[in-house]
């Protein structure tokens, strides 16, 4: 889902037509972002994860070629020609092991500060990309809702619009509130041409008392360029986003493509304080029906290069020692391969927790291979749990104020020191 | 001022000329609004544009190269692709039917297929072409269900009676003609089983039939029974109540509004135009909700380009290569490309058009256009009108005056926020 259709998510969810967008979704620059480094924020009590890294997978992932059972032999004859080798697998215990392209992932699990959560759904599984998405954004199973959860915490919080930032182009609904709504910064701002003075640029950015919304949002857009220009610029610029994505064997369900990218930006962030709580960026490309090994693989080797690194360099401050990493995906696929070489919208699969106060290791239960639901995983870990861990751990909020209609378990993997 | 004739041709087409807004005024919105859906006589301007002959797809010959003439035959389909991406913008931009040129456009966003997948340049063409000539939405629907482009880029052309693949039925009943909510998975499932058997044959690039690859079973697909097959399917779905007012809410989305939802009132008026595309526009256009959403549209990239070449006087097919090449690849960088919408569920919309990397790109070509434009001096004045826009702000009147010459303020009015939003 695109670019495109993270907005047409908005618009199947009924989101669109909250208040919250007319309030200016995204209206907030880099700018003014950047500039609330200097704002005092809450100071977080104790030394433990504070700030939150939201990393959606588009498409659906593939589970059990990412965390995969290599020691089931239902594994291996549910998907023949997909199946990883037992000897091919970076192993995490005598069940268990991650994809080859999961080095980094496996550095990090050795090194305690990677949890994996397993078999992570919800009741009543959805395939379809855009409302399985929607569900996991909005936390809300049952119906369509007009909010995202991490919308309803900042409507809860009273937190200014810097307190959730997307770095993907279209805001997602996660980060919708009825009455809030979470700031869209985009990343690929750089260089002015030759022929026009950037005095100009800041003079088109101004707004004017006439413009409709939308039109404000168009003149932002030059303010937000000419900072960009600057950051990006930085001791650590911005890998280049091609115009030519390379190509997939995926049919494009949305999200992004430059995670590193993304992810760069929020270091930046994070090293100059910025009081950001909550970080959204993505990766697309996982529908893979087709063809599926050498398409997962490069994403798979794109997202651990990516976040590797950037937990890496998050070991190294402070600051960067309080952000938590989650990953996920909107479903995992069918357990059995299609005649496709590929796998077709399943259900259950992996979450990923990340960070230096993570306590690594096994979370949830591995679903069986045998015991199915009409071909597909039956999840044994409600994704609401995760999420009300990630609220009551690194946001230090009441889970319940925010999911409804679910008693949460929480999850030890972000424990207090 | 509001000015609805106006808004009404930036709108149902890509931008307006200084003078058909004139004579639009003269001729009056309902006028107006009947000589854009049915246009008397073939299109003498598209006529200046004819469809391109492609030759062969390398492949098709070959289907597996070795690797030196695999780099030859990609390079030959790169050279294709850019062929036919210039010939559509081209007539996009000397197109005297503007509307039903929009639509066409409409169409490609909504049975969204990309040549990033499908590869095939000749197959893109074949399908734009079936869109382009098909009588009304259930032909088209019927037609596109066996199009060799969507049945690839959705792997229909891997979906076998023994291991179905149900990529091209789900987005057949959730994106294409029924909507989210108005099925069941068991209905997905079903559907997959009835598109079987029709595979792809690269060389003779058709779609073909295979008897013994199709599931001809009993399927129960939206509480109905039978042994459906694609056909069968396409009219099942077209005949479900949700279809016609999914339709509408889809053409409202892209020519009135991405965030406010249909109106009732207006659904019920385009529902009983359907299957007639123009008449549900026509339906939609002339309701006083659609005037009321005035400057709430961010102008898709290929709005803005070829509405801003048309007014500028320019055309693809008339630039040095160099520069479309160039301008070509900055609109991948703004997210539009034609032949290569970045998901089944079609373009983006509303502010995703207006983010900081965005205006960089449409800066760059802004001036790349007004390069182009030989002009003496020019006002603010004389620039609103030649652009269509209904006046400028303080804001933009102060910088279009900083202007040291002509093409600069052509430029600065192309990227302002009063033209980049509609």
């Amino acid at each position: 889902m695109d670019l495109t259709t993270r907005r047409r998510f908005l618009i199947a969810s009924g989101v669109a037509g909250a208040g919250a967008l007319a309030m200016g979704a995204g209206a907030l620059g880099l700018a003014e972002l950047l500039q609330t480094a200097d704002r005092p924020g809450p100071e977080p009590a104790g030394d433990r994860a504070s700030t939150l890294v939201l990393v959606t997978l588009y498409g659906g992932n593939d589970g059990l070629n990412t965390v995969i059972p290599y020691a089931d032999p239902a594994y291996h004859s549910a998907r023949p020609e997909l199946a990883y080798a037992p000897e091919t697998v970076l192993r995490l215990d005598d069940a268990l092991g991650l994809n080859p392209k999961l080095r980094g992932f496996k550095r990090l699990w050795d090194d305690r500060r990677l949890a994996v959560v397993l078999g992570v759904g919800y009741p009543r599984p959805d395939r379809s990309h855009f409302r399985s998405m929607d569900i996991w954004q909005t936390a809300a199973p049952a119906a369509p809702a007009t909010t995202g959860w991490v919308g309803r915490w900042l409507d809860g919080t009273g937190a200014g619009v810097e307190a959730a930032v997307s770095f993907e182009p279209v805001l997602p609904p996660l980060l919708v509130g009825r009455h809030r709504i979470g700031a869209c910064v985009s990343y690929t701002g750089l260089a002015l041409p030759s022929w026009i003075d950037p005095a100009v640029v800041t003079a088109l950015g101004r707004p004017s008392p006439g413009d409709t919304e939308m039109q404000a949002r168009a003149a932002v857009a030059y303010a937000d360029l000419l900072r960009m220009g600057e950051v990006v610029a930085g001791p650590d610029p911005a890998p280049a986003i091609g115009a030519d994505m390379p190509m997939s064997t995926a049919t494009g369900t949305g999200g992004d493509n430059a995670l590193g990218a993304q992810l760069s930006l929020v270091a930046r962030c994070v090293e100059a304080g910025v009081p950001t709580r909550v970080y959204s960026v993505s990766l697309g490309g996982f529908d893979t029906h087709a063809d599926e090994l050498d398409g997962q693989e490069m994403l798979l080797g794109e997202l651990d290069g990516a976040l590797t690194a950037f937990a890496d360099r998050m070991a190294k401050t402070e600051a960067g020692r309080r952000v938590a990493v989650v990953v996920y995906s909107e479903f995992g696929r069918r357990v059995r391969a299609n005649a496709s070489d590929g796998t077709d919208h399943g259900t259950a699969g992996p979450v990923f927790v990340l960070g230096h106060h993570v306590a690594g290791g096994f979370y949830g239960e591995q679903p069986s291979l045998t015991d199915l639901d009409d071909g597909d995983l039956k999840a044994t870990t409600d994704f609401r749990d995760v999420v009300a861990t990630a609220l009551s751990s690194v946001l230090d909020a009441d889970p319940s104020r925010y999911i409804d209609d679910h008693r949460a378990t929480l999850m030890p993997f972000l424990p207090y020191p | 001022m509001t000015d609805d004739v106006a808004l009404l041709l930036r709108r149902a087409g890509f931008g307006p000329t200084a003078a058909e807004l004139t004579a639009a005024r003269q001729t009056g919105y309902a006028g107006t609004l009947a000589g854009l859906l049915d246009p008397p006589g073939p299109d003498v301007g598209a006529g200046r544009a004819p469809v391109p002959d492609l030759g062969p797809d390398p492949y098709a010959a070959e289907p597996n190269p070795s690797a030196a003439r695999r780099a030859a035959a990609d390079r030959q389909r790169a050279r294709q692709t850019e062929l036919i991406s210039r010939w559509w913008l081209d007539r996009m931009t000397v197109a005297n039917q503007q509307a039903l040129e929009k639509l066409h456009f409409f169409w490609h966003g909504h049975w969204a297929t990309s040549i990033d997948k499908v590869k095939s340049p000749q197959l893109m063409l074949r399908q734009h072409l079936t869109m382009r000539t098909a009588r009304d939405i259930r032909d088209m629907a019927h037609r596109m269900i066996v199009d060799p482009a969507l049945v690839y880029w959705l792997d229909g052309q891997l979906n076998t009676r023994a291991a179905p693949n149900e990529n091209l039925g789900r987005e057949l009943l959730e994106l294409f003609l029924l909507g989210i909510g108005r099925y069941g998975e068991a209905d997905v499932k079903q559907a997959g089983r009835a598109l079987t058997g029709w595979q792809l044959d690269r060389r003779n690039e058709r779609l073909v039939f295979r008897r013994e690859l199709h599931d001809g079973g009993v399927k129960t697909i939206l509480g109905a029974t039978g042994r459906f097959d694609a056909s069968s399917l396409v009219t099942l779905v077209l005949d479900q109540p949700g279809c016609p007012g999914f339709i509408a809410s889809r053409m409202w989305f892209r020519y009135a509004s991405s965030a406010q939802p249909l109106p009732a009132g207006v659904r019920d008026a385009m529902v009983a135009a359907f299957p007639s595309p123009t008449a549900m526009l026509r339906a939609m256009l002339a309701s006083p909700a659609f005037a009321a959403t005035r400057g709430t549209m961010a102008k898709q990239p290929v709005e803005w380009l070829v509405g801003a070449m048309r007014q500028l006087g320019l055309r693809p097919s008339a630039m040095p290569p160099e520069t479309f090449t160039s301008v070509l690849q900055h609109m991948a960088g703004l997210g539009q490309r034609p032949f290569r919408p970045p998901s089944v569920g079609g373009w983006t919309s509303g502010a995703a058009w207006l983010t900081s990397a965005a205006a960089q790109l449409r800066l760059a070509v802004a001036g790349k256009l007004a390069g182009l434009v030989e002009t003496r001096g020019l006002t603010p004045e004389q620039v609103a009108g030649l652009l269509c826009v209904d006046g400028w702000s303080d804001r933009t009147l102060a910088v279009l005056r900083t202007a040291s010459n002509p093409r600069l303020m052509l430029a600065l009015g192309l990227v302002s926020p009063e033209y980049v939003v509609t």
